[in-house]
């Protein structure tokens, strides 16, 4: 037995994590020089084309209402699960928010609680029922789709409201000012490095410490430059959208939550084999519930979002079928749908890939169709991916 | 000369993985009607080079030649093979649970009559075949082929397995690990069907862990080690221990570490506990059941499969299906266990028979299975604390000597020994009091098998209780201090080290009536 399987383990775990990252990478750079090269007729108008700072500040304010609910469809559909209801619940929370605003002369705080309470409500219930009771989550929330959009128009009567507070609308329209976005973006790198010397002490302290000190360097400094090129782009036009970065620091939040957590390994462990983590056991129903719970929360955050964005209530949002954005923005991400397999930021990656299909098409007017035609091929392409190299894995 | 009658020859068979050489110029040669037996230890290259007989390797993926019946062959498919008259029965079962015995049996070439299937046909067919290999007799139905597949013990669908390799033409079947999940009793089954088939010239490749058998059965025995072939030789030149020396490549004095334990306080106690048969109302699948086990001794249970062993630890772990009735006490209180997490509270770890289903997460890595039954020792307030998880794990890597290259690799990657160890490793982890080992070292090779049989004996000397299901009678007598056997959900007897043996407990392990 021994070193022959063992050097096989070692090549097969590391090359399937960089392939499936990178592929995806390489698909976003891809996209990018293709719609580049159409909408500045080949290269030569970049201030107007694609990739003019003014778009792309756009295009990360697009990807927004996806990249958040993808972020907690990671953790939904890594235990196992899927939410079917997301786009409904999200417009059904912009119209809520709406309503409070305009019939229930709310003021902006108090309307962020409440419709964040009751999104989070919202997935108590079908958490409950897919835990407790034990209810496919895939019929559970098909019925919170059709639930959720009766009760839009239960909410709305159909008709618009609007308008919204100023307030209110600082969380779906404005920009932070631009030294403060530097000031956050050079803050971010900051905190990057103390939690890297802080990580390295730790594993000083535990003799577990093999990588050097060039080594952490040169990835702080990747990861830095990726965030200050993002900050000096998007001061480049208005500064930091405050709706992307609210998406950011959840995603931080959620990462941290899914990768340094006993709640997040909980979940992990649930996806990939149901019946290990029983008999681990881990608490089972207890932390799926507590899935939906956080679910919820991201999905109430989206649809306060929305509504600001719109300036209005989401009346019409739930026929956008946005559930299906987020769940092929986690897959695409790398989410894997048989469970256990995903990681939150890969979201982010799958959101703006389908918001570079969306923006890049329509920069080139094309007609709508093309963009479900292409976003529909990715997300199988990504599946087919998936399947191909873990076939690969299991040799 | 008869001896140069091969059906089946390799030559020089090399196969690369990637960074890897599972197989180096290995020659293989199988006479006519013979079994032929191959075996090593895990990792040895066995699967591989059956893979390669079967097709799932094709020509051209690996260097060297295959000759069948003097002509060389090219398989590129599994068809392939099973045209020409080979099949493979693997050690994972491929039968479809929701269709009947017979359309499994059927499954490619149903039979048909106007162009639908003739299901009559194919019931009578399909217990012929079973009366063959002498499962079901006249008056005896022990599989019927109206029963869906689901509803068969792992022996039964071996030999559901066996009847559709039989409904083909077969001249070489190629057995992976058939008797790893059977019992004492099947094993002779399964033998004697071998028996019949060598009688009527099919010729067997027999690929086994079970040594024991491979004497019985072999006519030939090939060893593999560390993909090469060490020795083929005929079973009248070779003994067991031999043999385990040629596949370790050491002389294994003992096979059973046998150390001499003392017995202490008593630790778990249950009391007329029952627990009801959840497919059929009303029937007792655990019935009336009364044991104690004792810190610092080695309790092994002896039985049939199917006595109810395995289902009497898992209701007592909190994780069966329906839940027990009787009283469980550890350490004296009453320990009201409701499901596995109030299980290990009380100290009390369940190893499961099927480390891969119920042990395991495969899509993790070492670490992250052997932190999992208590994360709460590796976190703070909710937070992972990762440094602790690897000085931790890399303590039990070094300790029960994990093989693995880190402990960031997936255990989907590590030999079934290895594999078993992070499983132990896990149960460690929790601290426990109580270990139940159902079946410890199903389907690993001898040198991990006595890595593991000496680490339970550090924890008997470390004041861990243990309880151990085993089917090998073996291991059963090599390892226990004490020995209960079960039957029909009953404790049939119970016995001293000393005064066991093998009659005595397979005796008492044959249900009544």
């Amino acid at each position: 037995m021994g070193k022959t399987e063992i050097k096989k383990a070692r090549y097969t775990t590391t090359k399937k994590f960089d392939m499936r990252t990178l592929t995806m990478v390489a698909v976003l750079i891809l996209l990018w020089i293709f719609f580049t090269f159409a909408t500045s007729g080949g290269f030569r108008e970049l201030g107007t084309s694609f990739l003019s700072t003014r778009n792309l500040s756009n295009l990360m304010r697009q990807m927004t209402t996806a990249g958040i609910m993808g972020i907690s469809m990671v953790l939904v559909i890594v235990t196992g699960g899927i939410d079917l209801s997301a786009g409904a619940v999200v417009g059904f929370i912009g119209c809520v928010a709406a309503w409070l605003q305009v019939y229930g002369n709310m003021g902006t705080l108090p309307t962020i609680l409440i419709s964040l309470a009751l999104s989070v409500l919202v997935y108590v219930l079908q958490g409950s029922l897919i835990s407790y009771v034990s209810l496919a989550p895939f019929i559970v929330t098909l019925g919170g789709q059709l639930v959720f959009k009766g009760m839009i128009l239960v909410v709305t009567k159909g008709s618009t409201i609007a308008p919204l507070q100023e307030s209110l609308l600082y969380f779906g329209q404005a920009y932070v000012s631009k030294p403060i976005s530097l000031l956050i973006g050079i803050a971010a790198m900051a905190l990057l490095l103390l939690n890297e010397l802080q990580r390295r002490a730790s594993k000083q302290k535990h003799g577990t410490l093999t990588e050097p000190m060039q080594a952490m360097l040169v990835r702080w400094g990747l990861f830095s430059a990726g965030i200050l090129a993002a900050v000096l782009i998007m001061n480049n036009y208005r500064g930091m959208p405050v709706p992307v970065l609210i998406m950011f620091v959840l995603t931080l939040l959620l990462t941290i939550i899914a990768d340094r957590t006993t709640f997040g390994r909980s979940i992990y462990a649930i996806g990939g084999n149901l019946d290990a983590a029983r008999y681990s056991g881990i608490n089972v129903r207890k932390n799926l519930l507590l899935v939906y719970c956080i679910h919820g929360l991201m999905v109430g955050v989206a649809g306060l979002i929305m509504a600001a964005r719109l300036n209005a209530s989401t009346t019409n949002v739930a026929n956008m079928s946005l559930e299906l954005d987020a769940i092929a923005a986690a897959v695409i991400g790398g989410t894997s749908m048989t469970g256990g397999v995903g990681r939150v930021a890969g979201a982010i990656l799958g959101a703006l890939i389908m918001a570079t299909i969306d923006n890049g098409m329509s920069m080139m007017n094309l007609e709508a169709f093309w963009q479900y035609i292409v976003k529909g091929i990715i997300l199988v392409a990504a599946v087919w991916f998936d399947i191909r190299t873990n076939k690969k894995r299991k040799g | 000369m008869q001896q140069d009658d091969y059906i089946l020859e390799l030559n020089k068979i090399t196969k690369l993985f990637p960074g890897v050489r599972a197989l180096s110029d290995v020659d293989f040669k199988v006479v006519r009607g013979h079994v032929h037996a191959l075996v090593g230890e895990n990792g040895a290259g066995k699967s591989t080079l059956i893979k390669i007989i079967c097709g799932v390797h094709p020509h051209g993926s690996y260097e060297g030649q295959i000759f069948y019946n003097g002509k060389e062959m090219k398989f590129q498919h599994i068809r392939d093979v099973e045209q020409v008259g080979i099949a493979c029965i693997h050690q994972e079962l491929n039968l479809v649970p929701e269709m009947s015995v017979s359309e499994n049996i059927f499954l490619n070439e149903k039979p048909t009559k106007y162009g639908f299937i003739d299901f009559d046909k194919m019931y009578v067919d399909s217990m012929a075949l079973l009366r063959q290999i002498g499962m079901n007799t006249e008056d005896n139905i022990v599989i019927s082929p109206d029963e869906k597949v689901r509803n068969l013990g792992i022996g039964q669908k071996q030999m559901v397995e066996i009847a559709k390799a039989l409904s083909k033409d077969v001249h070489l079947l190629v057995l992976d690990e058939p008797t790893a999940a059977l019992t004492e009793a099947e094993v002779d089954v399964l033998l004697d069907i071998i028996n019949m088939l060598r009688s009527k010239g099919v010729t067997c490749i027999y690929i086994s862990h079970r040594l024991d058998e491979v004497m019985r059965i072999a006519d030939d025995i090939t060893i593999l080690r560390d993909g090469q072939t060490v020795e083929t030789r005929k079973r009248e030149n070779l003994n067991k221990d031999t043999m385990i020396s040629l596949m370790v490549g050491r002389e294994l004095t003992n096979m059973f570490p046998r150390v001499p334990h003392t017995r202490g306080d008593l630790v778990l106690e249950v009391n007329n506990y029952s627990v009801e048969n959840p497919d059929i109302p009303g029937k007792n699948l655990i019935d009336n059941v009364s044991l104690k086990a004792y810190k610092g001794e080695i309790l092994g249970m002896s039985g049939l499969m199917g006595a109810g062993r395995t289902e009497l630890f898992t209701a007592i772990f909190g994780a069966f299906r329906e839940p027990g009735q009787g009283e469980v006490k550890i350490n004296g209180e009453d320990a009201n266990i409701k499901s596995p997490m109030d299980a290990l509270q009380r100290g009390l770890v369940l190893i499961s028979e099927d480390r891969k289903k119920l042990g395991l997460n495969l899509i993790m890595n070492i670490k992250e299975n052997t932190t999992l039954a208590a994360l709460e020792k590796v976190s703070q307030a909710g937070i992972l604390n990762e440094d602790k998880e690897v000085h931790y794990t890399n303590e039990y890597k070094e300790s029960i000597k994990i093989a693995a290259p880190s402990i960031d690799v997936k255990v989907s990657t590590l030999s079934g020994g290895n594999q078993q160890k992070v499983v132990i490793a896990k149960a460690l982890f929790c601290d426990p009091k109580i270990i139940v080992l159902d079946e410890p070292t199903r389907g690993i090779d001898v040198g991990a098998k006595y890595e593991i049989y000496k680490l339970m004996n550090d924890l008997v000397d470390q004041g861990v209780t243990l309880i151990m299901i085993s089917s090998e009678m073996e291991e059963i007598l090599g390892m226990s201090d004490r020995i209960l056997t079960m039957a029909n959900g009953r404790i049939t007897g119970e016995f001293d080290i000393t005064e066991a043996t093998q009659e005595i407990l397979m005796q008492a392990s044959v249900p009544g009536r």
